[in-house]
């Protein structure tokens, strides 16, 4: 079962996905059924949808808030969790506490919140921060303990100050699971923007949908359903850009100790 | 029998050190009583058996580990933590060494740390380097290399940071004989360069006849000092002649003999 | 940190250490508001949380929807579950499949699951049909790529072995690929558990099917504060149990993972 060829296979890399989209396309060409419009139609609609002032007024905000929150997040998530990971008897103390939190469904924060800080973009800024920090506080705690005994040593050793200490010891060795704390915080942060926004909302793009699916204007909610996707895929090729760059040094080391056995 | 210096001149002076490790109910007693002490300058190998406390005596020594009782005095001030002018090379090269950093930024780190300026750091580094044979591979990453030249770094690492003492635990003992041998006359040469007092431990006999100018060898945990045998080998060493000398075969067998008395469990007398 | 939690007096056992942590969080959940540091509309004391959780224990009407949720999670994890398993050994078992799909999976599995929400209602009104769509699309891929993670681990010289010796490609699968993949099966499993609770909740919540999330709208548009934290509870513990059952099972099937054994020297 060898691999095909590198030739054929960077022609099959584009090869599902247009005969996907080719599928869609000649299955709903002459589509009547109300539910699923022509993918032609709901690509004319696409542009008059959303770059007809849509995008400032609900994707435009959306993003804000979630960027928002999730930086939010993941700094009080790696801030928190360096200290929690450092500190045996504190770790002990919160870990069931923390454990608690993380296994609630981030989305029942939404009318918790609520109650607290109304139906504003600080409610949503709020969600999207509470749902986001549990996986990034939990990793953090996870890589910081997980720190190498003998780098530990070396550190004390070289007398590094508590300063230099954390940034090149303690945030660099648990970076790996930082980052994949904060790819689970994402799509969870995106979840929660979303349905955020369909709860209540006034503008946003989750809140756009929703209107589109009571009005109807089915056309416009595949659109919306694209458009959600879209923001979904460039956020996780941003991310992964982003983290590729900074672990480098991380797959570099799997690589060897993978050939060296 | 004993070559320990007068404590006045003593670099590194340990006495009476003991470390009882206690976890949960019952507690194991480590090193019952260590005394010995280097001369500044001095190259000295501690070899015992397998479980004889070695690492947790170079970890009292390192600061890393508080002591029981006793007490490690360097330079005159009692270690409580890792001391300045210390730096240790650790038997895990792979685990020592930041992999996220390159080999240049490995080495330069603890210099940064000391406040070395930039021009002078940049001198260190290169000359550490330089001399561990590693000239052209700054700009590579840890595990990139070979387990030997991973090692090298570190001791370039040890070398730059222009240490007063440089204690090696067990460095060797996870490359090939080799590798090994290139690695042992390396240490000898920078010993004699720079001048620098080192602490070698070891559970490789030959190794330790073969690099110090003393052996101390350990009893059996709990750890005392069974005897020290000064190495009377002219100081220029290489691998085929000093290893073929009649005075190395006899003081390899001593030592041999003394490790194999300390499997047995026997202690010095008194 | 070692050297920090040396040499001092014996510490307590971690998961007394735990219990206090959880105590201490209780209390502060009940004296906070007792105290009038926060509203007691918004936060109402720990005890009256329990209260609410009594009384809502005693109403059939908690038990259906407790027993909707985790159908409906337990549906939808099987589904994503035998599609993930199967399709992810299809997949990657063929190099060719394997190639051709990749940057499909890619762009597809970064879509947030609740896009389709208005999809589902337009198709399926409130029914649970609608909440399983959503959970069976998010729990699918995380099932999905962890499979292919696992087939890609597999042996080359194992599985040259069963060529050579002309074992059907079922037979290749019993085993070769399936004990390698398992573990990477249990991993999609507890990641898969974790994202459908979340779905099935979200779902329940949005869209109105029946379950613990709907439960916990209507007490918060019928202002039941203390019920609606009850539930909120309820539905941690769920998810609590969820993961501790599925890294128990995680961990056994790791145990005799190939790639750990081969590791004793």
């Amino acid at each position: 079962m060898r691999d095909p060829g590198r030739g054929l296979r960077i022609l099959l890399l584009p090869a599902l996905p247009v005969l996907l989209v080719a599928t869609w396309w000649l299955t709903t060409a002459d589509s009547t059924n109300f539910f699923w419009p022509p993918l032609e139609q709901i690509l004319r609609t696409f542009g008059e949808t959303w770059f007809t002032g849509r995008f400032t007024a609900d994707v435009l905000p959306s993003l804000a808030r979630l960027l928002v929150g999730y930086l939010v997040a993941v700094a009080l998530g790696v801030g928190l969790g360096t200290e929690i990971g450092s500190w045996r008897t504190l770790r002990a103390l919160v870990e069931p506490v923390l454990e608690f939190f993380r296994a609630i469904p981030a989305p029942v924060l939404v009318p918790i919140l609520m109650l607290f800080a109304g139906i504003g973009n600080e409610m949503k800024v709020l969600v999207i921060v509470s749902g986001c920090v549990w996986p990034v506080l939990l990793n953090t705690v996870e890589g910081v303990r997980a720190l190498d005994e003998v780098l530990r040593d070396t550190a004390r050793c070289y007398r590094l100050r508590p300063r230099s200490r954390l940034v090149h010891l303690v945030l660099r060795g648990a970076s790996p699971q930082i980052a994949a704390g904060a790819r689970q915080a994402l799509s969870i942060g995106i979840i929660l923007m979303v349905i955020s926004e369909m709860f209540a909302a006034s503008n946003g793009v989750g809140f756009t949908i929703i209107q589109f699916q009571r009005s109807f204007a089915i056309p416009q909610m595949w659109t919306g359903i694209i458009m959600l996707g879209l923001i979904g895929v460039v956020l996780s090729v941003i991310f992964r850009a982003v983290e590729s760059r900074a672990l480098s040094w991380y797959t570099g080391l799997r690589m060897s100790q993978r050939t060296k056995g | 029998m004993t070559t320990t210096p007068i404590g006045a001149t003593a670099l590194l002076d340990v006495r009476d050190l003991r470390k009882v490790y206690s976890g949960g109910s019952r507690s194991v007693e480590a090193v019952r009583n260590l005394t010995f002490s280097i001369a500044p300058g001095e190259l000295v190998c501690i070899v015992g058996p397998s479980g004889a406390g070695k690492t947790t005596l170079l970890r009292c020594v390192a600061g890393l580990l508080n002591s029981t009782a006793g007490e490690v005095v360097l330079d005159g001030e009692k270690v409580t933590g890792p001391p300045r002018g210390m730096a240790v090379v650790f038997q895990e090269y792979g685990r020592s060494l930041f992999p996220w950093m390159t080999v240049r930024q490995n080495v330069e780190l603890p210099l940064k740390e000391k406040k070395v300026p930039k021009a002078e750091r940049r001198r260190l580094v290169e000359q550490a380097l330089e001399a561990v044979g590693l000239a052209d591979v700054h700009n590579a990453h840890p595990w990139q290399l070979s387990g030997g030249m991973q090692q090298r770094v570190a001791i370039a690492r040890a070398v730059a940071y222009e240490p007063h003492i440089l204690l090696m635990d067990e460095p060797f003992a996870a490359v090939d004989a080799q590798t090994r041998a290139d690695l042992e006359d390396l240490v000898r040469t920078l010993w004699r360069r720079l001048g620098v007092t080192v602490l070698f431990v070891t559970h490789d006999i030959d190794e330790s006849v073969y690099l110090g100018q003393r052996v101390i060898v350990l009893s059996n945990s709990p750890t005392v000092v069974l005897e020290e045998v000064a190495v009377d080998l002219p100081d220029d060493r290489d691998q085929l002649t000093t290893r073929s000398l009649p005075r190395f075969a006899e003081l390899r067998a001593h030592v041999y003999e003394l490790i194999q008395r300390a499997k047995r469990g026997d202690r010095p007398a008194g | 940190m070692r050297g920090r939690d040396e040499g001092r007096r014996r510490p307590l056992p971690v998961w007394l250490l735990g219990l206090i942590g959880l105590a201490g969080f209780v209390a502060i959940l009940e004296l906070v508001p007792r105290a009038g540091l926060v509203d007691e509309r918004f936060l109402p004391p720990f005890s009256d949380m329990l209260s609410a959780l009594a009384a809502q224990a005693g109403t059939a009407e908690f038990w259906q929807a407790l027993l909707e949720t985790l159908r409906g999670w337990a549906i939808g994890l099987s589904v994503a579950m035998a599609a993930g398993v199967v399709l992810g050994i299809l997949i990657g078992g063929i190099p060719l499949l394997r190639a051709a799909m990749t940057s499909t999976i890619e762009f597809l599995r970064p879509i947030p699951s609740v896009a389709l929400i208005p999809l589902a209602v337009l198709l399926f009104g409130t029914d649970m049909r609608s909440t399983l769509l959503l959970v069976v699309y998010a729990a699918f891929w995380q099932v999905l790529v962890q499979v292919l993670y696992g087939v890609r681990d597999v042996d080359p010289v194992a599985r040259e072995t069963a060529r050579s010796y002309r074992f059907s490609p079922l037979t290749q699968v019993r085993t070769v690929i399936w004990p390698t993949a398992l573990p990477y099966v249990m991993t999609g499993f507890r990641l898969g558990a974790a994202v459908a609770l979340i779905l099935e909740i979200t779902g329940e919540l949005i869209i109105g099917s029946p379950g613990l999330g709907r439960q916990i709208a209507v007490a918060q548009t019928s202002g039941a504060v203390a019920s609606m934290y009850a539930l909120v509870i309820v539905v941690g513990l769920v998810g609590v149990v969820v993961n501790v059952i599925a890294r128990a099972g995680e961990r056994r099937s790791l145990r005799w993972h190939p790639s750990i054994r081969t590791e004793v020297p």
